[in-house]
């Protein structure tokens, strides 16, 4: 028979202000097995602590209910307290008063009773309750960074600036991601690629960084400190060791229609072509869907021309296997498809950009050249109209758009005016925005700066309509605190399109089991205090994938996320959760079932001589590695011959729990 | 509602289905509006004073009438509010204040118009009958 002592907190005022607590410890004092009750302000804190200890020693205590918060907040935390008084960590048990009681429920009479009977409930539990040994796992002291944008450079430069090693996988065939295609930063206004740069040459120098590009995470199994990936690096039709960069083969290429994606499609690019001219690896690729060669087998005049030898025709796909502590995901984001929204002409038009396409046509190594002009028909624009919040702050049931705020469209879009009108004086522009959102340091003096010193015409409403007119755009829209509607001739009109995850994020999500919200965005392990954590173990988060930020924003959080992977990888061994799955020998059939549903890869079979009454002989038996198990219990409930159990939550235990709830 | 009592914002949501609270005011459904400068009210106008139980001066105004109900406000509305509907409550409670003017069943054979479509006179119905 256990000796339990029931700790019951008041939470302040947060659980007693609805449940009697006095109550609740004389109920349980009746419970079998009980040989002290008390109930006390705050149970976590020092004093309560001490009294939990106390306890212990003087009555004797084999097992302990605290009837306080979630297990969440604070099991860990009574859990140490046990050890500290010599008890086992496994033999407390929590029942939740609060989140689940004294929070839900205004009424004393009822939520005392519910308290009383979770708390009969936990103590049902603690009778069956064993001390359990947690195990130990070695750690891979390696870092994955998936994505090779700002986010993932800086996180990769972070950990490995601590002496870890890194490898960054990217989609792409170079590093950068969206920072590289931006002109100039806000609040700044520096250049964009004049920051980034340095930091993609730093990365890649970098002794512990290795650089794989052109490349995604094929699969991945394992658990944090032990994860396995398979990496597919796409065939780039290009000896990457030899190619020197030098160009000539982009030069000499003869197909010219492929849009150049760098540039948003603005321009078209040869198939055989290096993204930009900072490339990290600066390596061609070849988009075998344009090359002349793939399509008919003939010209190959890159490979005449190359004094390297680097083109290789007949490169397959290679598949990279490495092992990994910790994973950071730092995938990024992608601008909506303006083509939704008819009503702003976006695909009657070319003079209809999105800011990102913008954002190319002002680079000075864009497809202009850094000149503003119509790409209809190359002319100097005398008028432009920038609509905020195109796409963004729409409602789920609306029928395109996203319902969050994109966060940054206020200020690059008051960055682009601010631009415009630095370098053209002659040109009109106007800001319909409805809300001008700039907290941040410097954020709002830069757009009053656009208003005051610019002239920047900001109109509070919103553009219902652009018609596309023969020599110009018309654009309707309303004036709500002149109260009118106001109707624009203007040369060029710009979307703030709102920005949502990179495609390639739900798949990975998936990959990693990682959760994710409804807008595809990597949820975190607690909103305020764990903000670059996966509720999965070992993987990390790092810039937009995790929610809408700007670069500032971004590289903070990619710092964060390196001290958690440092924090991780500094360690020799991680202690695994001892609450993990067993097969019942006796019972086992080797039926294989819980093996098709473990999501961790944890079952294996093993053929086992069994010496029993009713059997002799060999049998296949299920056996779980613990360090691979993290104790989700999906096989418990498929296993048909009911022998596999979980260790701190077995089927008896729980049954216990549910008489003592129904009793 | 009854006929006799103040047409309140409450009648008006229950009539057009519409959710005032939804909007952010961000003004795109008067930013389409063909008749905006005809309008003593524009459709965002309805949507915040109906949220502000101003109903009497929308129901005196002659904006109710100059409403197309082409519908570019609902169809563009970025919260799926649907200012087009409200106005249509409007224009209904004054219509059903009128009195007993609304039709019957018995007057749709001599309105019948090949030209018409069906559906006119079906929706006149559920307008005009209470």
């Amino acid at each position: 028979m256990q000796r339990i002592g029931v700790f019951v907190c008041w939470c302040g005022s947060n659980i007693a202000a609805t449940v009697d607590v006095k109550a609740v410890a004389e109920a349980a004092k009746h419970e079998p097995g009980v040989v002290f009750s008390t109930d006390y302000q705050y149970m976590c804190s020092e004093n309560g602590q001490a009294m939990i200890r106390e306890a212990i020693k003087e009555h004797r205590l084999t097992g302990v209910v605290i009837c306080s918060c979630s297990p969440r907040m604070h099991e860990a935390t009574f859990r140490k307290t046990a050890v500290s008084a010599g008890l086992n960590p496994y033999m407390v048990e929590i029942a939740n008063i609060r989140e689940q009681c004294s929070w839900i429920h205004k009424d004393m009479a009822e939520g005392t009773e519910k308290a009383i009977i979770l708390a009969r409930a936990a103590i049902a539990k603690v009778h069956l309750n064993a001390p359990l040994v947690a195990g130990t796992s070695p750690v891979t002291k390696r870092a994955l960074v998936i994505g090779g944008g700002i986010a993932g450079i800086q996180t990769a430069l972070d950990i490995a600036d601590a002496g870890f090693e890194v490898d960054i996988v990217e989609k792409a065939p170079t590093i950068g991601g969206r920072m590289a295609q931006l002109d100039k930063t806000f609040p700044t206004l520096d250049c964009s690629a004049c920051i980034l740069t340095p930091k993609m040459v730093d990365a890649a120098q970098h002794e512990k960084i290795n650089i794989i590009s052109y490349a995604e995470l094929d699969s991945l199994s394992g658990f944090v400190g032990n994860f396995t990936a398979k990496i597919r690096k796409k065939a780039r039709f290009i000896d990457e060791t030899k190619c020197t960069g030098c160009g000539i083969c982009t030069e000499k290429c003869p197909s010219r229609k492929g849009l150049n994606d760098f540039n948003m499609g603005l321009n078209t690019r040869g198939a055989v072509y290096i993204p930009f001219a900072q490339a990290i690896p600066n390596v061609a690729v070849i988009d075998s869907a344009q090359c002349i060669h793939f399509r008919t087998g003939k010209c190959g005049l890159c490979e005449k021309n190359c004094s390297a030898g680097a083109i290789k025709f007949d490169q397959k796909d290679e598949i990279l296997e490495r092992e990994y502590g910790a994973i950071v995901v730092a995938t990024g984001f992608k601008p909506i498809d303006a083509s939704a929204f008819n009503e702003y002409a976006y695909s009657d038009s070319p003079d209809v950009v999105t800011s990102l396409e913008f954002e190319r046509i002002m680079n000075a190594a864009g497809p202009t050249k850094g000149k503003l002009v119509r790409p209809s028909d190359g002319k100097h624009p005398h008028e432009i109209v920038f609509i905020q919040c195109v796409g963004s702050r729409c409602t789920e049931d609306a029928t395109k758009g996203k319902p969050y705020c994109s966060k940054i469209c206020c200020m690059y879009t008051a960055k682009h005016a601010m631009l415009v009108r630095e370098k053209y004086p002659d040109v009109k522009v106007h800001v319909f925005y409805i809300d001008a959102r700039t907290p941040g340091k410097n954020f709002d003096e830069f757009y009053r700066r656009a208003v005051e010193q610019y002239d920047v015409d900001y109109i509070k409403g919103m553009v219902g309509k652009v018609s596309v007119e023969q020599d110009h755009l018309h654009v309707q829209g309303s004036d709500l605190i002149n109260n009118e509607q106001i109707h624009i001739n203007a040369d060029m009109v710009v979307l703030a399109t709102a920005i949502e995850p990179d495609p390639t994020a739900r798949a990975l999500g998936t990959m990693l089991t990682a959760s994710m919200d409804t807008n595809d965005f990597f949820t975190e392990a607690h909103p305020k205090l764990r903000p670059v954590e996966s509720p999965t173990a070992g993987v990390f988060l790092s810039g937009v994938a995790q929610g809408p930020k700007d670069i500032p924003e971004t590289v903070a959080q990619a710092g964060a996320a390196a001290a958690k992977v440092i924090g991780l990888l500094c360690k020799n061994e991680l202690t695994c959760n001892p609450c993990v799955a067993h097969a019942n020998e006796a019972l086992c059939n080797g039926c294989s079932q819980c093996e098709r549903v473990c999501p961790y890869g944890a079952i294996t079979y093993e053929d086992k001589e069994v010496r029993s009454p009713e059997f002799r002989g060999i049998k296949r038996i299920a056996v779980v590695n613990g360090a691979i198990c993290q104790g989700c219990g999906a096989c418990t409930v498929t296993c048909p011959s009911g022998a596999m159990d979980l260790k701190g939550f077995s089927n008896s235990q729980i049954m216990a729990e549910v008489d003592a709830i129904c009793r | 509602m009854s006929l006799t009592n103040t047409v309140t914002a409450e009648d008006l949501i229950r009539i057009s289905g519409v959710d005032p609270s939804k909007c952010m005011q961000c003004g795109k459904c008067s930013g389409a509006c063909p008749s905006y400068d005809e309008m003593e009210y524009h459709p965002h106008q309805f949507v915040a004073m109906v949220r502000k139980g101003q109903i009497e001066k929308l129901m005196a105004s002659d904006a109710i009438y100059q409403c197309l109900s082409c519908f570019a406000c609902l169809e563009r509305c970025p919260r799926n509010v649907e200012p087009a509907k409200l106005i249509e409550a409007v224009r209904v409670a004054v219509i059903r204040q009128q009195g007993m003017n609304h039709m019957t069943a018995n007057d749709i054979p001599e309105k019948l118009d090949e030209k018409l479509p069906q559906q006119a006179i079906v929706s006149a119905m559920r307008k005009y009958s209470k």
